[in-house]
């Protein structure tokens, strides 16, 4: 017997559609020559804001907890992928699977991150993961500012100063503290960017659409009467986090592998409001919306730099970004759109 | 003596977060809001009063009441234009506004007065002759230290007989009790709002001005990470609670002096953070925040 799609996986083969078409319709038009090269330049940090924010909505969104240190699973990731790939350069020759491989050991870390912050933290109610992301965020930004790592015949060496960091004369320094990782070599492409935002989506949409999803929406509308239903408050949680933070850290990976230096304070506080701001504009909940608000905002402010706006292109970010607020939040203005669309019914914040 | 000495710096260097965490505190206990554009307006109030005795050639008094008159105003205004409309949205959609209005302040900053950082001349003498010696030649306090530590007392001993015994911070206290109830007992919720919110950023004017001149370097950036620092004092001490931001921003004063002085220089930000975050495990409302129970 045939079974009816139902709305909500309806909706997700949207999602892929969307993103398989913008990537098909950017390489007929990187195949004809069309795209500029800043343009061409923007689409892999383009790709990874995406997965930023997908993964980010899965935290504020869906799960409902406000986190203000996304960037420093980034951070995690892109460093640790940086190390990954250049530790295995010999082992494994072939560039795209060492590109996975790092990106892999990205999400592992970005994991092993969102652990050690969730478990003590998730406990808690309250605006405290907002609180303690934050202070992560700016943790994890401290540490690889002094950290050096690099890797010689004898093995890997970590030292926090300069001083203590002894390398053999045929090393190789992969992270050197303040200066951040430099000669990186740039495996990221446009391919890896589309098919990690389509292993996220993947991820995200089957967790949203599962039975673990509908408890973590349930823990995010009520968590009281979800807990008296039977829901494990800790674990339902945790899991929605770290899986953001795993998608955060291979979004990382993918960053650091696509320039030639990577430095630990472009991972900061405002990287972190960057990526909510998109989630926030996009819609919160709303898969579809996060990517498209990212893809936008992404590129619109950069390509306002061609327009002789350089000086007043944060400006006009920050004026419309609170006029948006306003907007959308205003209740005459509601009611205006209300009246002249008509709600669609049972329309889910879902998407 | 080094111990002292450090424990001087960070006391004075705490007394200015403490009068930032205030302006944090007291608008999140009324608004509910993380107000995230206070540390631009410290980096507003200290642009003026340099301008003031810098291009206008006023004494260093009068720039900071005109420092003090113009943030006042600012937050009012801002208050008004960005928050007010918001007061029924939810709290993710003031957050964001709070943020744009954080980029607008730091962008404006930037076209009004460049990029550039500027050397912010102290309102008090700094170089070594200007120090008051307690032990010749080996412990000493700056007139910055000692002024911004007496600028914290006398706020806090203000804002103390403020909120307890006027009419207007009865109303404070009220609303940040209950809005809804106060408001039926005939309190304006909204002028009460606005009220704070000038509190709060005359208090970011002073600080912005003692920040600047115990560490002179002046950007459109300048306000932003001690805005963060302070923002963590204020969760430190209990967010919400006056005495809480007192004690949490003298505290984060002290501890990142002292991790600056023996831990290591890079890793002070780490250091603060981490005892933040084992503070809050520990006492997840704050040092002095009073806990809530859930009623269901």
């Amino acid at each position: 017997m045939k079974k009816k799609l139902n709305k909500n996986s309806l909706n997700g083969f949207l999602n892929y559609g969307i993103v398989i078409a913008a990537f098909a319709a950017l390489q007929v038009l990187i195949g004809m020559g069309r795209l500029s090269n800043t343009l061409q330049s923007l689409l892999v940090p383009a790709c990874c804001y995406i997965v930023m924010a997908v993964s980010l909505n899965l935290t504020v969104g869906i799960l409902g907890e406000l986190s203000l240190g996304h960037a420093g699973f980034m951070s995690l990731g892109a460093f640790s992928g940086i190390t990954a790939s250049i530790l295995l350069q010999s082992a494994i020759p072939m560039a795209p699977l060492r590109l996975a491989v790092s990106m892999v050991v990205g999400a592992a870390f970005g994991a092993l991150g969102g652990v050690i912050v969730g478990v003590p933290v998730l406990r808690l109610q309250g605006d405290y993961l907002a609180i303690v992301t934050l202070a992560f965020g700016q943790i994890i930004q401290n540490i690889i500012m002094v950290l050096y790592v690099g890797v010689d015949s004898r093995g890997i060496h970590f030292a926090a100063s300069s001083k203590r960091f002894d390398l053999a004369p045929d090393g190789t320094a992969i992270i050197k503290g303040p200066m951040g990782a430099v000669g990186v070599q740039k495996l990221a492409s446009f391919t890896a960017g589309f098919v990690l935002i389509l292993i996220t989506l993947l991820v995200v949409q089957n967790l949203v659409n599962s039975r673990s999803g509908r408890a973590i929406m349930a823990l995010r509308d009520n968590r009281i009467a979800a807990e008296s239903v039977g829901i494990n408050v800790t674990k339902y949680k945790l899991m929605a986090f770290v899986t953001s933070a795993a998608l955060a850290g291979a979004a990382g990976a993918l960053w650091g592998l696509n320039y030639s230096s990577t430095v630990a304070s472009k991972f900061n506080f405002n990287t972190s409001i960057l990526v909510l701001v998109f989630v926030v504009l996009g819609g919160l909940g709303s898969i579809r919306g996060s990517i498209i608000a990212a893809a936008l905002l992404y590129v619109l402010p950069e390509l306002l730099r061609g327009l002789g706006l350089d000086d007043y292109r944060m400006l006009i970010y920050a004026i419309v970004l609170i006029l948006v607020m306003l907007a959308t939040n205003n209740d005459k203005l509601k009611a205006l759109v209300g009246r002249v669309i008509p709600k669609r019914k049972g329309a889910v914040n879902n998407g | 003596m080094s111990f002292l000495n450090n424990a001087i710096t960070g006391v004075s260097l705490g007394s200015i977060y403490a009068i930032i965490a205030l302006g944090y505190t007291m608008v999140y206990g009324i608004a509910k809001m993380l107000n995230f554009a206070h540390g631009d307006v410290i980096m507003v109030g200290a642009y003026v009063c340099f301008l003031a005795m810098g291009s206008l050639g006023l004494p260093p008094l009068a720039g900071v009441l005109l420092a003090v008159v113009v943030c006042t105003a600012l937050g009012i205004a801002i208050e008004r234009l960005a928050y007010k409309p918001l007061r029924s949205a939810p709290s993710l959609a003031v957050l964001i506004t709070a943020i744009g209005v954080s980029y607008l302040l730091q962008n404006s900053a930037q076209l009004l007065w460049g990029a550039d950082t500027k050397t912010f001349t102290p309102i008090v003498g700094t170089d070594q002759e200007s120090r008051l010696w307690l032990v010749p030649g080996q412990l000493s306090i700056s007139y910055v230290a000692i002024l911004s530590v007496v600028c914290c007392v006398v706020v806090m001993i203000a804002l103390a007989l403020f909120t307890g015994r006027t009419k207007m911070g009865k109303a404070m206290r009220a609303c940040s009790e209950d809005k809804g109830a106060a408001q039926l007992m005939g309190i304006d919720v909204n002028t009460t709002i606005s009220v704070t919110f000038a509190i709060g950023s005359a208090l970011a004017a002073i600080a912005g001005v003692l920040m600047c001149s115990a560490y002179p370097v002046l950007s459109p950036t300048t306000g932003s990470l001690p805005g963060i620092r302070a923002f963590t004092a204020a969760v430190f001490g209990g967010i919400g609670s006056i005495p809480g931001a007192l004690l949490g921003g003298i505290l984060l004063g002290v501890i990142e002096t002292f991790a600056k002085a023996y831990i290591s220089t890079d890793l002070s930000d780490a250091v603060v953070f981490a005892v933040l975050i084992i503070v809050l495990l520990v006492r997840p409302a704050g040092l002095m925040g009073k806990y809530v129970p859930e009623k269901v």
